[in-house]
Formats: C-alpha cells, sequence, structure tokens
C-alpha cells in the first residue's frame, strides 16, 4: 500500500522537478488525447510548446509572450499576497475592468491634447480605479464581517455591466458611426502604451509586472509587513498574539491587489487592445488566480506559471490553425496541465512509502 | 409604462422554473463545503452534466434517463478533484478553477455532434384538480418532475443535516477534522462521498439548463450559473432553506428585471441588469452579523499526520 | 520600426514561397469569435467555410481558429495565419476590425475580410449582411399573425444593427397591423440562452404572441413552444426543428456564396477591396420556408415582399418615416442612405421604450 509521509520541510528537489514531471505527464495524458481526435499527437506536443518559442516565427511570437503573460503576472503577484494571508479575492476580473475604464476615461478626456503627463495621469487613474473596486468587499469585510470571495465575485459582473454601459455610452467613440466601443487610443499618441522598442512586446505593462515581481519578493522575504502576511496566513492566531491588526492587513491586501489589476487593465486598455468594448475583458482575472497557485504564491513561481499559461494559450492558438484542433481540445489539454501540476505538487511536501503504516 | 401587464401568479411559476438549477447545484455544493471541502468546479461540473444529459436524452427518447446520466458525469467529473484534494493534497481553489476550465473543454468536445439538436420533452406533471386550483395551482402544481425533486433534495439535505448521524458526522468533519479523525471516523472517505455528491446534483442542474430550461445544447451555455450557485452557498450561510430562498430570489431579480423592461419602465437596462449582483451583495452585508455558520474546516486539507 | 521592417520582409519572403510553392492551392483562414459550436454566428461562418471546401476542394486548404477573444488575441491570430501564408483571411467580428487594419498594413500581399466593419485598406475589404431586409418580411408575417398586437422583441445590446432590425420589423408590421404595438426586451448579452429563455417567457407572461429575436439561441422558441399560441422566427440558423409552429419562417445567415466568390477571386488575381453589403438579392440573407401555419395570403404577401425586395424595387426603410420624436427623417418615397442605416441609432415613431445609452 502507498502512503503519504509529510516531510518536515518542503523538499527543494523535488519544487524543481515536479513541474517538469508534470509537464511530461501532460504531454503524455494531452498526446493521447490529440491521439483519439485523430490529430498527431508529437506534432501537437511541439507546436503548443516548441512552435512560439523556437520555431520559424518565434521571432514574431516570443514578444507576444510578453504580451499575454504581462498581465496574468501582474495580477497574479498582486492576488497572491492576499491568498498568503488567507484573504481572498477572486473578483480580480472586475478590478480589470474598472482599471481599464478609469484609466481610458481619463485619456479620452484630454483628447485631442498632446501633453506628456496625459500617460502618468492614467496610470494613476487606472491604479484607483481598481483600487476603488477592491475597496468594497474590503471596507464590506472589515465594517460587517462580509465574505469578501462573494462579494468581489459579485462585483465583476456589475463591472462588466458597467462596461457594456460604458463602451455603448459615455465612451463611446462620437467618430465610430454609432458602433459600441471607445476610440482606440493607439491612434491617440499621448495615450498610447506603446513598445517601449517596437516590436519587442516590451510595454510598460510588462515592465510594471517585473517590478511587482521584485517589489513582492522584497516584500514578503525583506518586510515586516510581509512576516505579518505570512504569519497571518500560517498561523492566524500567532499573528493576532504578534500584533498583527487584521483590518489593516485586510485593506492593504485587497487594496494592493485591485490597484494591480486595474493597472493590468489600464496598461492592456492602452496598449494591446486598445479600446474600451463590450467585450473588452477576456478573462485574465480569473485565469490570474490558477497562475498564482501554479506559481505557490511565491513571486518567482508566479513569474514562469504565467510565462507558461501564455505559452500554452499562444501554443494553442497555433496549433488550432495549423493542425484543426478544436479550441476545446486546447482547453482540456489546459486542464491536464493545471492537474499534473497541482497533483505532483505532492511530492513537493509529502514522501511517498510503499508498505504499511508505523505505529505512532 | 404599464405593470398591470406583469402578472405575479406566471411571475412566480417562471422564477421557481429558472431558480432549479441553482438550486440543485447550490445544495449540492452546500453538503460539500460542510464537510469542509471548497469546490470552485460547479460551473465545470455543471455543464459537463449538461451535455451527458442532453446526449442521452437525445439517443434514449427519455428525459429521466439524462438526468440520471447527467448526474453520473457531473460526480464522475468530481472525481478527479476528489483525487486532487484529497489524495494529492493539492489546493483547494485552484483544483476547482482548474476543473471548471476543464469540464468547459471536455463537454465541448463531448457535445461536437449534438449543436442545432432538439432533445426529447420533459412533461410537466399535471395534478388533477390541484393544477387547476387559481393562483396556488399555477404556482405549485404545474411543474416537471425535476423542480419538485430540487425542492424534495433540499428538504431531505435539510433534515439529513440536522436530525440525523450522517448529517452529524458530516459537520463535524467539515468543522474540525483532526478531532473527527480523532473520534475514529473516515474523515477522507466522508469527504469524497461528499464531493461526489456535489458533483451529481451540479450535473443535475446542468442537465435541467440543456433539458428543460432552455433546451438545446450549445457550448459554454450555462454562462457563469455555476458561479452564482456558489454565491449562494454563502449567500445563504450554509442553510438549506436559505439556499433555497437565495436560488428564488436571484432566479426571481433576473425574471422581474426583464419583467419591468417589458412593461416599459423606463430605468436604464444595464443598471437593472447589475442589480441581482447587488441585490445579493446587500443582503450578503445584512445576513453577515450571523458569523456563526461557516464550516471552520472549510478549504483546508486534512492529512492524518498532521 | 527595424523589426516591422524585419517582420514585413519575412511576410514577403513567405508570400513569395507560398505563391511559388502553392500555385495551385490557395490557403483561406478564418478567424472566429465564438465556438463552431455555438449554433449560431460562428457555427453559420464556419458552414460558409465548409462550402469553399466544398466548392474548390483540392484547390483550397483552409484553417479556422475559433473563441478568438477581440484585442490583442485577434491580432495575433491574424498575425499568424499571415505569417503561415494564408492568401486571404476573413475576420468575422465587428471587434476584429482594428486588429485586422493593424495586421493588413504588415502584409501588403494577403487580402483580408472584415465582417461588420467600416475601416478598409487597399487590401482590406468589409462585407455585412442586410438582416433588416428580412426583419421587414419578419414584421409583415408577424403584423398579420398576431391576435393580441402585441409584438415581442428580444435585443442582445442596443447597437445599430439591432436597432435597424426592431425599426424595420416595426415598420411593416404597422404598415399591416396600425394597432400593434412592440415590447423590447434587451438581454444585455450576445450569448446567455437561459437569459433568452427567460426574457421569451416574460414577453408571453405580457400577452405577446409573436416573438422576434435578435439573439441566436433556441431558448426563445422552445419557451413559445411550451407557451402555445405562440410564434417564432429562426435566426442566423433556420430552426425548422421548431417549425412549422411556433417557428414560421427564419432569417440565415447564408456567408457561403460570399466566401466563395471571394475565394474565387484572390484564386483569378481578381480580387479587390471592395465594401459589400449584400442582403436578401445576392442570397446572404436567406428566409427559411414559411410554414403553413402561416394564412395563404400573408404567405404570398410576404412573399411578394421578399422578391420586390431582392429585385430592388422596393426598399424597406422609404418615406415617409418619422423618428421616434416625430422629428422627420425621411420624406415620402425618399430612401435611406447606407451611411445613416449603418449607424442607426434612434426609434422610429411609433415605438415605445427609449434606447438604452
Amino acid at each position: 500500500m502507498i502512503r503519504l509521509e509529510k516531510r518536515p520541510q518542503p523538499s527543494r528537489a523535488w519544487s524543481i522537478a515536479t513541474p517538469l514531471v508534470a509537464v511530461l505527464a501532460t504531454m503524455i495524458a494531452g498526446g493521447l488525447l490529440f491521439a483519439i481526435l485523430g490529430k498527431d499527437p508529437v506534432e501537437a506536443i511541439r507546436t503548443i510548446f516548441w512552435e512560439p518559442l523556437f520555431g520559424e516565427f518565434a521571432f514574431y511570437y516570443r514578444p507576444q509572450l510578453l504580451i499575454k503573460g504581462a498581465p496574468l503576472v501582474l495580477i497574479a503577484i498582486g492576488l497572491s499576497l492576499g491568498f498568503r494571508a488567507g484573504i481572498w479575492n477572486i473578483g480580480a476580473e472586475g478590478q480589470y475592468i474598472m482599471g481599464a475604464l478609469f484609466g481610458a476615461g481619463m485619456g479620452l478626456a484630454f483628447y485631442p491634447l498632446e501633453a506628456w503627463y496625459i500617460f502618468p495621469l492614467m496610470v494613476i487613474a487606472g491604479a484607483f480605479g481598481g483600487w476603488l473596486w477592491a475597496m468594497i468587499p474590503a471596507l464590506l469585510k472589515v465594517r460587517f464581517g462580509t465574505n469578501e470571495i462573494l462579494v468581489s465575485l459579485m462585483l465583476v459582473y456589475v463591472a462588466e455591466q458597467f462596461l457594456a454601459s460604458m463602451s455603448l455610452g459615455l465612451l463611446k467613440n462620437p467618430e465610430g458611426f454609432g458602433f459600441p466601443g471607445s476610440r482606440n487610443l493607439q491612434q491617440y499618441e499621448s495615450a498610447h502604451n506603446a513598445d517601449l522598442i517596437a516590436g519587442s512586446g516590451m510595454h510598460w505593462g510588462v515592465v510594471a509586472a517585473l517590478i511587482a515581481v521584485i517589489f513582492a519578493y522584497v516584500l514578503l522575504n525583506r518586510h515586516m509587513l510581509g512576516y505579518q502576511i505570512r504569519l497571518t496566513g500560517e498561523a492566524p492566531r500567532a499573528a493576532r498574539f504578534a500584533g498583527v491588526r487584521p483590518a489593516r492587513l485586510i485593506l492593504f491586501c485587497l487594496g494592493a491587489s485591485g490597484m494591480l489589476a486595474g493597472l493590468a487593465g489600464m496598461f492592456e486598455v492602452s496598449g494591446p487592445s486598445g479600446q474600451v468594448s463590450i467585450d473588452f475583458n477576456v478573462g485574465y482575472g480569473f485565469t490570474a488566480i490558477i497562475v498564482a497557485f501554479l506559481g505557490r504564491l511565491h513571486p518567482v513561481g508566479i513569474l514562469l506559471a504565467g510565462g507558461l499559461m501564455a505559452l500554452t494559450y499562444i501554443g494553442g492558438d497555433i496549433a488550432q490553425s495549423n493542425m484543426g484542433l478544436p479550441s476545446a481540445a486546447i482547453q482540456v489539454f489546459q486542464g491536464m496541465l493545471l492537474f499534473f501540476l497541482l497533483a505532483f505538487d505532492l511530492l513537493t511536501n509529502f514522501r511517498l512509502r510503499l508498505g504499511k503504516p508505523e505505529v505512532a | 409604462m404599464d405593470l398591470s401587464a406583469i402578472n405575479p401568479v406566471l411571475l412566480i411559476a417562471s422564477l421557481m422554473v429558472a431558480a432549479t438549477p441553482l438550486l440543485l447545484a447550490a445544495v449540492g455544493e452546500l453538503v460539500v463545503e460542510k464537510a469542509g471541502v471548497l469546490n470552485l468546479g460547479v460551473e465545470g461540473m455543471m455543464i459537463v452534466g449538461a451535455i451527458a444529459g442532453f446526449a442521452t436524452a437525445v439517443e434514449s427518447g427519455s428525459p429521466l434517463l439524462g438526468f440520471v446520466v447527467a448526474a453520473i458525469a457531473g460526480a464522475a467529473l468530481s472525481t478527479l478533484f476528489a483525487i486532487l484534494t484529497q489524495f494529492a493534497q493539492a489546493n483547494q481553489v485552484a483544483s476547482g478553477l482548474s476543473l471548471t476550465l476543464f469540464g468547459l473543454g471536455l463537454s465541448a468536445l463531448m457535445g461536437q455532434s449534438y449543436v442545432g439538436i432538439k432533445p426529447p420533452q420533459m412533461q410537466d406533471i399535471h395534478f388533477p384538480l390541484l393544477s387547476d386550483l387559481p393562483v396556488v395551482g399555477p404556482i405549485l402544481f404545474t411543474h416537471d418532475i425535476i423542480l419538485y425533486f430540487g425542492i424534495a433534495l433540499t428538504a431531505a439535505i435539510w433534515a439529513v443535516l440536522k436530525y440525523s448521524r450522517v448529517g452529524l458526522i458530516l459537520r463535524a468533519v467539515g468543522e474540525n477534522h483532526d478531532a473527527a479523525h480523532a473520534l475514529g471516523y473516515k474523515v477522507l472517505r466522508i469527504r469524497v462521498l461528499a464531493i461526489l455528491f456535489g458533483g451529481a446534483c451540479a450535473g443535475m442542474g446542468g442537465a435541467y439548463i440543456s433539458l428543460i430550461r432552455v433546451p438545446q445544447w450549445t457550448e459554454g451555455m450555462t454562462a457563469g450559473i455555476g458561479w452564482i450557485a456558489l454565491a449562494l452557498v454563502v449567500f445563504a450561510s450554509w442553510k438549506p432553506w436559505r439556499v433555497l430562498l437565495g436560488a428564488y430570489l436571484f432566479g426571481g431579480v433576473t425574471v422581474v428585471q426583464l419583467n419591468l423592461q417589458a412593461a416599459g419602465v423606463a430605468i436604464p437596462v444595464e443598471y437593472l441588469a447589475m442589480s441581482p449582483y447587488l441585490i445579493t451583495i446587500v443582503v450578503l452585508v445584512i445576513l453577515s452579523a450571523d458569523k456563526s455558520s461557516a464550516p471552520a474546516a472549510l478549504g483546508r486539507n486534512f492529512h492524518a499526520s498532521r | 520600426m527595424k523589426l516591422t521592417k524585419l517582420l514585413t520582409g519575412a511576410a514577403m519572403a513567405l508570400g513569395l514561397a507560398t505563391s511559388a510553392m502553392a500555385e495551385d492551392k490557395t490557403k483561406v483562414g478564418f478567424v472566429y469569435v465564438g465556438p463552431v459550436g455555438d449554433g449560431g454566428w460562428t457555427y453559420e461562418h464556419d458552414q460558409g467555410r465548409k462550402a469553399v471546401v466544398a466548392e474548390f476542394g483540392d484547390k483550397v486548404e483552409t484553417v479556422y481558429v475559433e473563441n478568438v477573444a477581440e484585442g490583442p488575441d485577434a491580432e495575433r491570430v491574424i498575425t499568424q495565419m499571415a505569417l503561415q501564408g494564408a492568401d486571404l483571411i476573413f475576420t468575422t467580428s465587428f471587434g476584429y476590425m482594428d486588429p485586422t487594419i493593424n495586421v493588413a498594413k504588415k502584409f501588403p500581399n494577403v487580402k483580408f475580410e472584415h465582417a461588420t466593419g467600416y475601416k478598409r485598406a487597399d487590401n482590406v475589404s468589409t462585407y455585412s449582411a442586410r438582416f433588416y431586409e428580412g426583419r421587414a418580411v419578419q414584421g409583415t408575417i408577424a403584423g398579420h399573425m398576431t391576435k393580441s398586437n402585441i409584438v415581442g422583441y428580444i435585443g442582445s445590446y442596443p447597437i445599430p444593427e439591432v436597432i435597424r432590425g426592431i425599426n424595420s420589423a416595426y415598420l411593416h408590421a404597422k404598415k399591416v397591423n396600425p394597432d400593434v404595438t412592440f415590447k423590447i426586451v434587451w438581454a444585455f448579452t450576445w450569448f446567455d440562452p437561459a437569459k433568452e429563455a427567460d426574457a421569451a417567457k416574460v414577453l408571453i407572461e405580457q400577452g405577446a404572441d409573436v416573438i422576434l429575436q435578435h439573439t441566436d439561441s433556441t431558448a426563445p422558441q422552445a419557451a413559445a413552444q411550451a407557451a402555445g399560441n405562440v410564434i417564432t422566427f429562426g435566426q442566423a440558423s433556420d430552426m425548422a426543428e421548431y417549425g412549422p409552429l411556433p417557428r414560421v419562417s427564419s432569417i440565415i445567415d447564408n456567408w457561403a456564396p460570399y466566401y466563395i466568390a471571394r475565394t474565387k477571386a484572390v484564386m483569378d488575381g481578381t480580387w479587390t477591396s471592395v465594401d459589400t453589403w449584400d442582403g436578401i438579392g445576392p442570397g446572404m440573407v436567406g428566409i427559411g420556408e414559411i410554414s403553413d401555419a402561416v394564412p395563404a395570403e400573408v404567405k404570398a404577401e410576404a412573399l411578394a415582399l421578399k422578391d420586390a425586395i431582392a429585385n430592388g424595387s422596393y426598399h424597406p426603410f422609404t418615406g415617409p418615416i418619422n423618428k421616434q420624436d416625430g422629428s422627420a427623417w425621411l420624406a415620402d418615397g425618399e430612401i435611406a442612405d447606407d451611411g445613416t442605416l449603418a449607424g442607426m441609432n434612434f426609434f422610429v415613431e411609433g415605438i415605445e421604450g427609449d434606447i438604452p445609452q
């Protein structure tokens, strides 16, 4: 009989090896799935993992990885702070929308003025929008003890309706012949979050994501607040004895994650996406939750996890058009990858033992 | 504006139908959470149930058989979650989200050849005499059997949790798994069974959408109902009857919103469409005075060696 | 800048390579906003793609990517198709407009076709369907068939496309039945079958005995069938499985003729950038079989209207028509210009309720 034995310390070797094992397992199981669907499994796996990085057109796909990964990492970093302290913001999607609306709104308010200060103001407005939206569950939790999971989730749907209303009303492009959607910020120099080096995919959102990773790393490892976050998550009672004020922590964690999600939305709307439209949000806020956990709530882990998710998205789209795989198959494949990553994580914290349990 | 066009009797009857998928999924999840497990994969299990039930009903011609298979399919998918969280000790939030992603993809693959097909119809039950009563008749006695099943299930879960030994054990496991383990209960086994039950309920909820409420199969047709079901459980502070109330309230707000629009009430539509969510938040705030009810071990994994 | 050049260079090199290599095979790409299994918008575009394959067989290779979000994902997928040697790319959602234009700039040798937009370039065409022509036929049948004089209309979002349809249906219902009123419900979603079912039920409960829908699921059909004595029209696809009642006719998106013609044009080297807005005449908008539940004289009248629209002798928006606030829009005999129609954001006189802003 197989039995689990908890390791006194998480294994370092396994924590590096498990993602590799998991990816390998996904390749086998996913290959099987592709074979059942009548596609060449080796070719499919190669297309998803290899093509975007080293294929013929990698020069185009590599920058796209940054564009796809940056919002995921930026949001996931913010979420991980709260998750570590047991504060569950699952409404990042809504905060992302509000950040985009505030940011774009600020920029469009100045149109057609060209000035250097417009973009910085938009950054501030975007961060503020996300922060504001996250403050609703934060304040309700602090004041009334309302469950933040639900309030933040409900606010996603509210934000989506708000987005639709804005794209059909206030922010609608007056020169858009009545069609929904705002002006394209890519065509408004002062508000455009362009690639810093053309074609590199490096826009301000990518820079912000990298800064966030470093910032979170320092915060968690070198700072008192980071210590309090970790303590609250691991031993809430001890944290209270150590003088952690839960209300302050809730406001900080939700506020920070809302702010980062808002920033992600703002950088997206002013750069790669360009405009506010009814379907502006594409689920980054939810995917980022998965990214945060795949990265084991560790800043560097999140960076890698964000990259991996971006890779499967981009590779998946290539596999769709090159091999005629349905997008559902790619979704199942991603689900498998997540399952295996989560399942094999077991090996980091536990030892597998064969035989009978010892008598304690 | 013509509010007299709104018929309250029909409104209540149709909100009961609108609420049933929510109710089924939410009471299932309630049992799961009572056992101390948070499964965020409800949406995924619902949609797999929706296509499994639909395909079975189309192939066999029997909607009832469809519901049975939907329950089995939902439970089968939840087994994955059970393996991940109970045996592999994986994080429940991430596992649940992955389950939803997986379920959405899987259902689309399963349903490729069922687009644009009309399923066999589920007949409403007609109670002799009772169905013809004014007001009460159309509200209470003209529905399909699954709707009644949902209400009966809610009652059964309430009774089991409150009065039976099984309910007691379930709650003990959810409140303090270490103590329950010390008392000799098989924590993992109980939790796995609860997860399977939750999966079966979600699967039936999904089938209700594809077989009765809509009825058709299209990819992604659950359109977020699984998430609402999750919200309902907390909204109801883990009490079965409040889940029922919440499901009707939620279904009701949507139906009322559409009714007001059709009656020509000049309120901005997008704000009306927001209203179910805003009202849920308000009710949450009001109910959050009641802090007694969250299972203490919710979302925490159990391992015997701890 | 440098990279853009590099991109263009690579693309051109590739363009040469493919044209040399694939002399006999034209590669056509399709970018879809939903899954091909949505049974509506995307499903019909994919039927068009299949028709291209059926028409040209080995001479074409089609590729598609489904569930592509509007914005950067769309731009990436379109670029990806261009890089991999597509000669012609159809982008099938309004939100793909700017991404299509952006990519088209980088690949001057690839032809692009954007559905429902208004931005064009030397290598970008736009195409759209005059669904309002079909709505006119629907409105005529609806006006005759309603006994309660209440017609329910389920809209998705208040965009010009939907508003145009409501106006057209209303004008023609009113023409044959002066007492008719429209109850309009906005679902504020593109796709949520459960909500569509609720909307249909609500309209029926409030007395509507004809349901028109501008959403793609069959949920309203099923609700009408359950209610009895209510008629509906198929939307996007024929929905014949709900005939002869409640579904009495339908508006069908038929992209196949256009897709075949444009693919042929690329093969022959005769492709040029055009702005196509086709209706019943060229077959882009199909009117599904009018069932026997419709009295013969009504059917004849509807078909006559259809023929008049098809041969161009009648335009559904012919004056005199006033706007909702009573101000004049079209004088007697005046025909609406395409610009106003394309951006239509007002109701015509007689419709109650406001367009949500």
